[in-house]
């Protein structure tokens, strides 16, 4: 896809801070020729100034919604419609409680239930995706382009097309209403896409490495693990964070494979919860909305180094 | 390298790798060829013969041909979800990228704080997809959401916009259109690729902002663009927690927000009509798989790459 294949850690911030600062300073060079316009010496900073309210104002609009819900989750259901402000005029933790026995279960049986399918997905992709993007990063095989242009074409395939014999695959096992259809596809490499970052990245760790190793009668098994995953660290974090987001936040296949409700996971349970409950309250929604976010959030603030370098250098969500 | 070979070769090591590889590539390869086997490509192919067949889970699949196909351009609903998917990928789409491109624009010249300003507007891209936000969504624009306690302060009484069928689909766009920080970031990467010189020679030459933008930005940026496109309209085509949940899986109002999937969904797990959702799912892979190979012989006209 991208024609220049980037490492996944490959630190595009600092390769290209240096050409950030020179522009400055040749716009300054070119300020103090007496030709520039002169209001190039005065408007900066009152432009740049203007640009951080402008660019705050923006980022809080788009923020509005979700602080709107935070706050609301903290208020009596009568006031959340009369009061579109932010700060509570008190905390009141009542919509946590009533939402968290809302439904069938209380609610840390669904957050148990995603846990358990989110666990073992990134276990699984970290093991098959790693697994076969050493053989197709390192190792000599017959028909190797073929089988890579095929896995690169399964990323671009619709789970659509394939959901619906899947479906009675999985229920000729007995395998419906079971973890089971959410786990192992994971655990057989499944989700190409990240086959693909991590071949991107072995391909760009120096070969010298594992050929002398294998001059030492060091076997592939060996490499592999001692060698390339040491190395791949940052790679199998991004792996590992997007499988989670991704995982946690999976609605469709949930929705398909588990139907009764003691395996429901949060997405699921938060469904039903327009059902369960009457338009009005709104509170205990909110505030297990909230809840459910709060895993991505966390996962968020600590794996942002590695979201933003595999957005970037792969171009996923 | 070649000493390496070399010495390789004395010790009678390498005809032993090389046949090494072939057993070590089944054993590494081994989950992921099941996985293609088992979880892909029998699928696929299942879903291709049962899109010729009546099939409802209890009784056998039975041959009817081209039947479910005809099926989809005489059926009223199929040709909405269609219409509905178009609408939403030919109008959220480019709007999302616009926006990404104009904000990671202003974020990439060495601005103060561009680390927090590039989380803030990335956030809402990881949360996007999921249930609470689509819920979140329904309330936003219900009749009295938050939208509409805004515009009450200006003296405007709003719709509920989710239940009107003119303006549900477009909430659903909004919501599209704010998810547009994975692109940016995506766009930030390419535009720091870009030499610096390029722009100060054409702003020592007089070139104005717009021309730059147009003449260097533009053309250099190309590639990253097209790139974004192609993966942004393959995922919008998929869209499907969105308008499940804002319409509470009916697609309504009205079929308003009956997207192609939901359609689908309905069929096959709903009314357990599994020949005609098979049908409608190969017809998505053709119409994702034409698009994306439209896009890839339109891009000689317009993607530049500067080897």
């Amino acid at each position: 896809m991208t024609d220049t294949p980037v490492r996944p850690d490959a630190p595009t911030q600092t390769t290209t801070k240096p050409p950030v600062r020179e522009r400055r300073s040749l716009s300054e060079v070119a300020a103090q020729v007496p030709d520039a316009p002169r209001r190039r010496t005065v408007g900066p900073q009152v432009r740049r100034v203007l640009k951080h309210v402008l660019l705050i104002g923006f980022g809080l609009i788009m923020l509005y919604p979700l602080l709107w819900m935070l706050s609301s989750s903290f208020k009596p259901n009568e006031i959340i419609f009369r009061d579109p402000s932010l700060i509570p005029s008190a905390i009141d933790l009542s919509n946590y409680g009533e939402g968290w026995n809302a439904l069938l279960h209380p609610f840390h049986h669904y957050l148990l239930n995603s846990a358990i399918i989110v666990l073992g997905s990134v276990v699984g992709n970290l093991v098959s995706c790693s697994m076969a993007a050493y053989a197709f990063a390192r190792l000599k095989f017959r028909g190797r382009p073929i089988w890579f242009a095929i896995m690169l074409m399964t990323i671009m395939l619709p789970i659509h097309v394939i959901i619906v014999p899947q479906y009675i695959l999985f229920s000729e096992l007995q395998w419906i209403n079971t973890f089971l259809p959410l786990i192992v596809p994971k655990l057989l490499a499944t989700d190409a896409f990240f086959i693909f970052l991590m071949v991107q990245f072995f391909r760009g760790l120096p070969k010298e490495l594992d050929e002398a190793a294998r001059l030492d009668g060091c076997g592939h098994g060996r490499i592999f693990l001692q060698i390339m995953l040491p190395l791949s660290l940052p790679a199998l974090a991004t792996t590992a964070i997007f499988t989670f987001i991704w995982t946690w936040n999976d609605f469709f296949s949930q929705l398909i494979f588990l139907t009764r409700p003691d395996m429901y996971t949060v997405p699921i349970a938060l469904r039903t919860f327009i059902d369960a409950t009457s338009n009005s309250s709104w509170g205990p929604l909110f505030a297990m909305s909230i809840v459910s976010l709060i895993p991505v959030f966390i996962v968020f603030l600590f794996g942002q180094k590695y979201l933003v370098k595999g957005i970037a250098t792969t171009g996923i969500k | 390298m070649s000493v390496i070979q070399e010495v390789a070769k004395t010790r009678g090591a390498s005809r032993e790798l090389r046949k090494g590889d072939g057993k070590a590539a089944a054993i590494f390869l081994a989950p992921w060829f099941l996985g293609l086997g088992l979880i892909t490509a029998f699928p696929l192919l299942a879903s291709l013969y049962l899109s010729f067949t009546d099939y409802s889970l209890l009784e056998a699949p039975s041959w009817i041909g081209l039947e479910n196909y005809q099926r989809m351009f005489e059926d009223p609903r199929w040709l909405q979800s269609l219409s509905v998917t178009l609408r939403y990928v030919l109008i959220s789409v480019p709007l999302q990228l616009m926006a990404a491109l104009a904000l990671a624009m202003v974020l990439d010249r060495g601005l103060r704080g561009l680390a927090i300003y590039r989380s803030v507007y990335y956030l809402p891209s990881l949360l996007g997809s999921s249930v609470a936000i689509a819920l979140l969504w329904r309330q936003v624009f219900g009749a009295d959401g938050l939208v509409n306690q805004v515009l009450g302060y200006f003296g405007i009484q709003g719709y509920g916009w989710v239940s009107h069928p003119d303006y549900a689909l477009g909430t659903l766009m909004i919501l599209n259109v704010w998810t547009f920080g994975a692109p940016m970031i995506i766009f930030l990467a390419g535009l720091r690729q870009i030499p610096a010189m390029y722009y100060e020679a054409a702003s020592i030459d007089g070139a104005s902002k717009v021309r730059q933008f147009f003449n260097i930005t533009i053309p250099l940026l190309s590639p990253i663009i097209f790139f974004n496109l192609v993966l942004q309209l393959i995922g919008a085509f998929q869209s499907f927690t969105q308008a499940f949940i804002v319409s509470g899986g009916t697609g309504g109002p009205v079929d308003s927000t009956l997207f192609y999937t939901l359609y689908l969904y309905q069929n096959g797990f709903k009314s357990f009509d599994m020949g005609y959702a098979s049908a409608m799912a190969w017809f998505l892979l053709l119409i994702v798989a034409g698009m994306t190979a439209v896009n890839f012989l339109a891009s000689k006209y317009w993607v530049f790459y500067d080897d």
